[in-house]
């Protein structure tokens, strides 16, 4: 087993070979050249379709059927319903039924409505998942363990991986909130309104066969369409696609805890400190309650220096829509809408733009929007005194969070990541992560509510800080202050039997989760 | 004495605490059940402290249950210390380590602007207490702990006053009402506590008694150094003896109004005008005035509205008070912006100031401010608005060489 381990070039030991294909372990960044083609599916001809344009299926499960559905295919699912998503399992339900086993699930990110798939897991009808395995998936996958090895990615990533081939989407089921019966669709409209559908760019243009559910099924054209339907093999209407509350909050909320509270104004102090804030500047902010809050703290600083930014970018909610309404920012360039005022403002401004993983996150592309931000707000499980940081697992050694667009965002100009300093006795900043899922060059400042770490590289932002009020401290005295506090952690302990891999945003593999002892 | 001791807090929604319940056995050793949601990271050291703790009190056939979510050491051991004491009696106290950076005594006149209440018996508000700066913190022994809870709640702000970093807050306990309140200072004045508040005061005579109390435990355990008092009237009766109370001992820097209990005292209700307490907050201010010590208005109980709190903050510095409490540590902003001097204020401090200053380089005996001359008082307190203005970050230090310059 160990000699089909290596140790990459950040030092983890990876496997060479995951689900029986080879691996490049991670070389650095950018350091990784691709070389060939990209995928491409299969030639069709508009002679196997109707000329009416009518590819309506009575039902979710005749469609699996003519596309083909058999042992060993890879299925692909979107996350814009979040946690009332509908339709995932029941593809699974149906496949069980069929006695379908082996099925990779591609899904761009789960939830705690999917922890029902944990049986399908077990039985054998799914045999591994290639996308993000969070809470009772990742906590059943750092436990027992799946079929094969799950592959985690970031949404860059996934692009990135069916553009190139690395995964083959054999059956995307893209559930759209609108379409039409040609297969054109959208999640601007209807009763599950999500806002964007960005997520299943990637399968429409690259899988073998597409389907979509809606339970708004309009007259063509479904227009303006965010699907194209001439990807679309067959459209399913079924009465309930989500659960609209689930799908998207009636409102989002800043945080009321005033020590996230003081993170957020820290923040958003050190960004204007550092000149980071000026006229048509770009930024991205997480959902958090943490990060709305920088949001409003953004939008203050603005409008007291009477400047605007170009850019933000989602997800947005209804804060963002504010500053884009009163015009503290030009545009948002949107992944993903949290709330109905983000789907309001999507469906209604021109400059809310509904973008996708491949503008703003394929590495495999002739650049992309994450790496022109001049900031952006992410969070982190765990930190290490070089800044490489851990967003899937936690110090316990659980997989529990997908990477969502977290490995794409840290490309920005400047990264920020604020985090307690400790959570329940647990300390942030460690000797080395459980898992590393970003390199600590691309990690820029930390913030903490009992001091600020800025990352020995930026010698231009610790000059910039340097007459702040603000305190700055390094991260070493940051970890030890937490451990004078909470005590030294322990590690968690685990068998040397991988779980799943960490892919890096090219596609290498940059971290194994390993099995809990 | 019973012979199960259960102590803390556990179930939803609690955080950085543990439940314990420990119970004497005959035989058969120690057992220690541990349940924590740490228990990868920090297991080992949780058995091992409680190990410790049982040596310590020469328990030697015990069953004792850690239901952890996550708690400080600090806070453990409060925990198991508390729940050994209600079955096994000993004169000994297990004390988790004095920080050195809490070695620290306050100021007679420090700026008591803002004073967040902390409840004794919720460890979890204080671990980050500190860290949003108000003047001072105060665990509360008093009416945030149940009164089930009182005894337990001792052994954490005792430990809490050694271990827990405030950074620099001046560290306050308000106790219970005297005399039950007597028996709280066995928990605090041996750790190092810069001021004790005295609630529902309603005489110089509780005052002496409490300093009778901190006067015989000083001695018995060799202590010195400075514990101040800020006693708070919450009665028709405390009100009328403001200056008694203010004037009762050496040590009473500041003396505070509560006004739930005054006005529920009266038999009205409080309002966000305030027109019912007027009266009593006129008092207490004249009172400590008269007594050279500071007044401290009540705490403002609507934590979501900051702007009805501005509003009350404005009025009380309006009345002469020098501070205020808080429940949230939200309001502490709020509380030191508009105790601030305003601009209006920080001008007028600075030309005093200056004044002054060149009169004294000049070695004139009177400051005089164009026509006008300017009373020792004056100064005084316009050198106490530059202070403050400084401390609070909206004059620079050097205020003088760049108002020269320009």
């Amino acid at each position: 087993m160990q000699d089909k381990f290596v140790k990459n070039a950040i030092g983890r030991l990876v496997p060479t070979e995951v689900n029986g294909r080879l691996q490049i372990p991670y070389m650095g960044v950018g350091k990784y050249h691709p070389e060939g083609n990209k995928y491409a599916p299969p030639i069709v001809s508009c002679s196997d379709f109707p000329a009416d344009g009518n590819k309506l299926v009575a039902t979710l499960k005749d469609a699996l059927i003519k596309a083909g559905l058999r042992d060993g295919m890879a299925i692909s699912t979107h996350h814009h319903f979040r946690n009332g998503d509908l339709v995932g399992n029941q593809i699974f339900e149906i496949a069980a039924e069929l006695g379908i086993k082996n099925l990779t699930w591609v899904p761009s990110a789960s939830f705690e409505c999917h922890a029902p798939l944990v049986k399908y897991l077990e039985d054998g009808t799914i045999h591994h998942i290639e996308g993000s395995m969070n809470g009772s998936l990742g906590r059943f996958t750092s436990t027992k363990g799946m079929k094969g090895l799950g592959i985690l990615r970031s949404h860059g990533g996934r692009y990135q991986s069916i553009q190139d081939g690395e995964v083959v989407i054999d059956i995307a089921v893209i559930a759209a909130p609108t379409a039409d019966f040609f297969g054109n669709a959208t999640g601007d409209r209807g009763p599950a309104a999500c806002g964007l559908l960005g997520f299943a760019l990637a399968d429409s243009q690259y899988a073998n066969k597409v389907i979509v559910v809606t339970d708004n099924l309009v007259p063509f054209p479904c227009f303006p369409w965010q699907i194209q339907g001439n990807y679309v093999d067959y459209v399913v209407k079924v009465d309930k696609v989500g659960i609209p509350e689930k799908i998207v909050s009636g409102t989002t909320e800043v945080t009321k805890s005033p020590d996230r509270l003081l993170l957020a104004e820290w923040t958003a102090q050190f960004c204007n400190e550092a000149g980071i804030i000026k006229d048509g500047f770009s930024f991205q902010a997480g959902a958090g309650g943490t990060a709305l809050s920088i949001g409003i703290y953004f939008a203050d600083i603005l409008r007291d220096k009477g400047m605007k930014a170009r850019f933000a970018r989602g997800g947005s909610n209804k804060y963002l829509v504010q500053m884009l309404e009163e015009g503290l920012t030009d545009f948002i360039l949107d992944g993903q809408t949290f709330d109905l005022e983000g789907v309001r403002s999507m469906r209604e401004n021109w400059n809310h733009v509904n973008t996708s993983p491949f503008t703003s996150y394929n590495y495999h592309g002739k650049g992309n929007f994450a790496s022109m931000l001049d900031v952006v707000i992410l969070g982190a499980t765990e930190v290490d005194t070089s800044f490489n940081a851990n967003v899937v697992t936690h110090s316990d050694g659980m997989l529990l969070h997908g990477i969502g667009g977290w490995q794409n965002c840290i490309f920005s100009k400047c990264t920020i990541l604020p985090v307690p300093l400790f959570r329940d006795r647990i300390p942030i900043i460690k000797d080395d992560v459980t898992t590393i899922c970003g390199p600590g060059e691309l990690i820029d400042v930390i913030v903490t509510e009992r001091g600020i770490a800025i990352n020995p590289l930026r010698t231009d932002l610790i000059e910039a800080m340097k007459n702040s009020k603000l305190p700055v401290k390094t991260i070493q005295q940051l970890k030890k202050e937490a451990e004078d506090i909470c005590g030294v952690p322990d590690k968690a302990k685990f068998t040397d039997e991988p779980v799943a891999v960490v892919k890096w945003v090219d596609g290498t593999v940059i971290d194994t989760v390993w099995k809990l002892a | 004495m019973t012979t199960i001791g259960i102590v803390g807090n556990k179930g939803k929604g609690v955080k950085s605490d543990c439940f314990i319940t420990f119970e004497i056995t005959e035989k058969g050793g120690i057992e220690i059940i541990l349940e924590s949601k740490v228990k990868v990271m920090y297991g080992d050291s949780i058995i091992k402290l409680a190990n410790e703790i049982l040596k310590f009190f020469n328990i030697e056939n015990a069953k004792l249950s850690i239901e952890d979510s996550g708690a400080l050491p600090f806070v453990i051991a409060a925990r198991i210390e508390a729940a050994i004491k209600l079955v096994v009696k000993s004169e000994k106290e297990f004390l988790t380590l004095l920080l050195e950076q809490n070695n620290y005594q306050t100021a007679r006149d420090k700026f008591r602007f803002s004073r967040l209440y902390l409840p004794g018996n919720t460890p979890n508000l204080m671990i980050n207490a500190g860290i949003h700066k108000p003047d001072g913190i105060i665990l509360d022994l008093e009416d945030a702990v149940a009164f089930d809870k009182k005894y337990e709640a001792r052994f954490v702000v005792r430990n809490a006053l050694r271990s827990v970093d405030f950074y620099r807050a001046e560290r306050m306990v308000r106790i219970n009402q005297v005399p039950e309140g007597l028996n709280d200072l066995d928990f605090i004045v041996p750790h190092n506590v810069n001021l004790i508040l005295v609630p529902k005061c309603e005489s110089a005579e509780q005052i002496h008694k409490v300093n009778a109390k901190i006067e015989e435990i000083k001695k018995k355990r060799n202590i010195s150094g400075d514990i101040w008092l800020m006693p708070i009237v919450e009665s028709s009766l405390g009100v009328i003896k403001a200056y008694e109370i203010a004037t009762s001992a050496n040590n009473v820097v500041a003396m505070a109004i509560g006004l739930e209990d005054y006005t529920a005292d009266l038999g009205t209700k409080r309002t966000n005008e305030a027109t019912e307490s007027f009266y009593a907050r006129c008092q207490v201010v004249n009172a400590c005035r008269a007594a050279g010590i500071q007044p401290i208005d009540s705490v403002f109980s609507d934590i979501a509205d900051l702007e009805g709190l501005k509003q009350n903050v404005i009025k009380s510095k309006g009345l002469g008070f020098d501070g205020m409490g808080c429940i949230h540590p939200r309001q502490i902003k709020v509380i030191l912006e508009n105790f601030a001097p305003d601009k209006n204020e920080i001008e007028k401090a600075k030309k005093i100031v200056n004044a002054f200053f060149e009169a004294t380089e000049k070695g004139l005996s009177v400051v005089s401010l164009g026509t006008k001359m300017i009373d020792p008082p004056v100064v005084k307190r316009a050198q106490r608005t530059i202070d403050i203005s400084i401390k609070m970050g909206i004059l620079n230090s050097n205020w003088r060489e760049e108002q020269n310059a320009g």
